[in-house]
């Protein structure tokens, strides 16, 4: 099925290209800074990660956010999501390759990473980081290829995808669990030593990667002839409100906690940091009353059903999701964990352009695999007839029926 | 003889997994324990500490002593980087407030503004090894928290775990920043961790670790916390001490006499 993806009018070449640049030029900085060492990034020993863990942690609740298309369908019968499951998983495998890609870009010495695997250490939570990445990836890669071969040859798909699907369902939110454990866990960092975190984490990621695969829908009805179909662009809308008010509660839950009792040991310092600024600096303070403004617009025209219902404020509102959430997970939690440093002193950090560049590369990377993926499940779509039609039930068989 | 491809296949799968499974035998069976004689000679302990007496340090160094960090940063090539961001540090001093971030009762002490000596606490519960997913940070018997170098992929999860400080990474080259190299101590590379290490390496050939070698005023002393009869029990026994951020439960193998 990969020839689908080579084939594409003038325009999808041009993005092609235009994909191929950016990874080109994040490509040339990444050789820079192998040459040169992470000194090129803005990261220092007080910082010690930046914007590429951030878009790491952010992305794996991308990956994870699958699930929500994947679940109601196969466990409740959700039939408007059939048409678009396998976008939903072709999507999980990008973010998880971008995922990667972003631990690989930040590590000291990436030659050695094979290390991970040489000695696996139980104990660390980013061997099971890995392990579950890596599973994650197999399963949405394996599920989704099958999925749509069979759809292609109009044959039900085999029964062992189901139990795949299955296994996938508790996996996907395994991943971002054990990335939330990732900073959950650690002494002394008072931001992220907290015990709500994974369900913030996951609260927040099935807010942005289902408005996403909204912002996809409308994409692809511009640009090809796929129609997810208002059915499933309106549950999944449903899905982002309940998720992102969720998010929104938990947020509240943290900085009630820190703000009441003012207890610094519950991240009283680094809140203070990064909503008010602290003894002069305040870098990350636009970046999170940006990302509280957009989060409420958002609330207020999601939770509104006319403003929900109306396609133009419906793919605001979830642009203003994602961004709002990005702003929140991927830069203000990872870099705010580390302001204050141990000993109560600040040190402010900004990517560096090398940083930025490398960071757009390793995103192009991932929409480049993901418009592949989309290209070939839109060109089996339209082959056949599964593509166009709208009403509900339309869809390839679902595996329900198969088994 | 002839082989199929079928038989082929299955025997180059087996092999695979032979290959794969042979670091989790070896995790299961925790064969990776160090299995090196000591030398004849060599300092043991039971578990290494070191006490601190910031009092003689102030007094007699008048705070502008620096012995133990020069010979420290000496020893072991620890590179003078002018950018404090990269800095890689050892042994150095911060302020009271800052060293003791959640103890300021001490304030009454008048140890408001005075520098300390912070190093690597050797936890007795290290953050840093409980989070490396390589093993290149780990603990030995002794209960030196010790760096492996050569193994460490740079992915800087320690430093984001420890809660002192204690660990540099190598930003940028180290070597055009040492001013002059130590040939008995290894220098490192651009992208791996490092921090304290005891002195492990004088430990071995008999000798007490630099920075208490070279205090003269004997403000900082080295000994085995499980012998009674040690030097630093001695100080805990009779002198006020304190820790860093004992509230973590880390239990650092690092104490300041302050009283």
């Amino acid at each position: 099925m990969i020839e689908k993806a080579l084939t594409g009018s003038k325009r999808y070449w041009g993005w092609v290209i235009l994909l191929l640049a950016l990874m080109g030029a994040g490509l040339g900085c990444y050789l820079l800074q192998l040459s040169r060492g992470l000194t090129i990034t803005g990261m220092s020993r007080d910082v010690s990660w930046g914007l590429y863990i951030g878009q790491f942690t952010f992305l794996v609740g991308v990956a994870a956010s699958a699930v929500m298309v994947v679940l109601p369908y196969y466990l409740h019968n959700v039939r408007e999501f059939g048409r678009i499951t396998v976008f939903g998983e072709f999507l999980a495998v990008a973010a998880v390759i971008m995922c990667l890609l972003f631990v690989i870009v930040d590590l000291g010495k990436p030659m050695r990473v094979f290390n991970m695997i040489l000695y696996p250490t139980p104990n660390s939570i980013l061997f099971w980081d890995m392990v579950v990445l890596t599973g994650y990836l197999l399963l949405n890669l394996v599920i989704g290829w099958n999925v749509l071969e069979a759809e292609r040859n109009e044959v039900p798909p085999p029964r062992w995808v189901k139990t795949l699907v299955y296994v996938s369902i508790p996996w996907a939110i395994s991943i971002h669990t054990v990335t939330a454990f990732l900073y959950a866990g650690l002494p002394g960092r008072h931001y992220w030593l907290n015990p709500l975190l994974a369900a913030r984490f996951l609260a927040s990621a099935f807010a942005s990667g289902p408005a996403l695969v909204i912002i996809l829908a409308f994409v692809m009805r511009k640009f090809s002839s796929f129609d997810a179909g208002r059915e499933a662009i309106g549950k999944l809308a449903l899905i982002v409100t309940y998720a992102l008010t969720t998010s929104m509660f938990f947020l509240g839950l943290e900085l009630f906690t820190a703000l009441y009792s003012r207890v610094p040991g519950h991240g009283l310092p680094t809140i203070e940091y990064l909503f008010t600024g602290k003894d002069g600096t305040g870098n990350l303070v636009p970046v999170m009353w940006a990302s509280v403004a957009l989060g409420l617009v958002a609330a207020y025209l999601l939770i509104n059903p006319a403003t929900r219902r109306r396609e133009s404020t419906l793919l605001f509102a979830c642009a203003a999701t994602f961004v709002s959430i990005w702003l929140e997970k991927g830069i203000g939690l990872v870099i705010g964990g580390f302001i204050p440093n141990p000993f109560e002193k600040i040190t402010e950090y900004a990517p560096t352009m090398p940083e930025i560049l490398i960071t757009v590369g390793v995103w192009a990377t991932g929409l480049l695999i993901l418009t592949g993926l989309c290209k070939i499940a839109i060109s089996v779509k339209q082959a056949t007839g599964h593509a166009a039609s709208p009403s509900c039930g339309a869809s390839a068989s679902p595996p329900q029926n198969s088994a | 003889m002839e082989i199929s491809r079928r038989t082929f296949l299955k025997l180059s799968g087996l092999g695979l997994l032979g290959l794969l499974g042979a670091p989790v035998i070896d995790v299961l069976a925790k064969t990776d324990r160090a299995r090196v004689a000591r030398a004849p000679g060599a300092l043991t302990a039971k578990r290494w500490a070191l006490v601190v007496d910031m009092r003689k340090c102030w007094e007699n160094g008048k705070g502008t002593c620096r012995d133990c960090i020069l010979a420290c940063h000496r020893e072991h090539n620890v590179p003078d980087i002018p950018e404090e961001k990269e800095q890689v540090r050892w042994i150095w001093t911060e302020p009271y407030e800052n060293a003791f971030p959640e103890q300021g009762h001490q304030i009454g002490a008048a140890l408001s503004g005075k520098p300390f000596l912070v190093l690597c606490n050797h936890c007795s519960d290290p953050p840093c090894v409980r989070v490396c997913p390589t093993r290149a940070t780990f603990k030995r018997e002794d209960g030196i928290v010790m760096m492996d170098y050569h193994r460490c992929i740079g992915c800087r999860y320690c430093m984001a775990a420890c809660p002192y400080g204690a660990r540099s990474f190598n930003f940028t080259d180290p070597r055009p920043f040492i001013n002059s190299v130590n040939p008995a101590y290894p220098t490192r590379e651009r992208g791996v961790v490092e921090k304290c290490n005891f002195c492990e390496e004088r430990l071995a050939a008999g000798s007490p670790p630099a920075c208490a070698a070279a205090c003269r005023y004997g403000a900082l002393v080295f000994g085995d916390l499980e012998d009674p009869g040690s030097a630093v029990r001695e100080i805990l026994r009779t002198r006020y001490t304190i820790r860093r951020k004992p509230e973590l439960g880390t239990r650092p193998n690092i104490y300041y006499v302050v009283g």
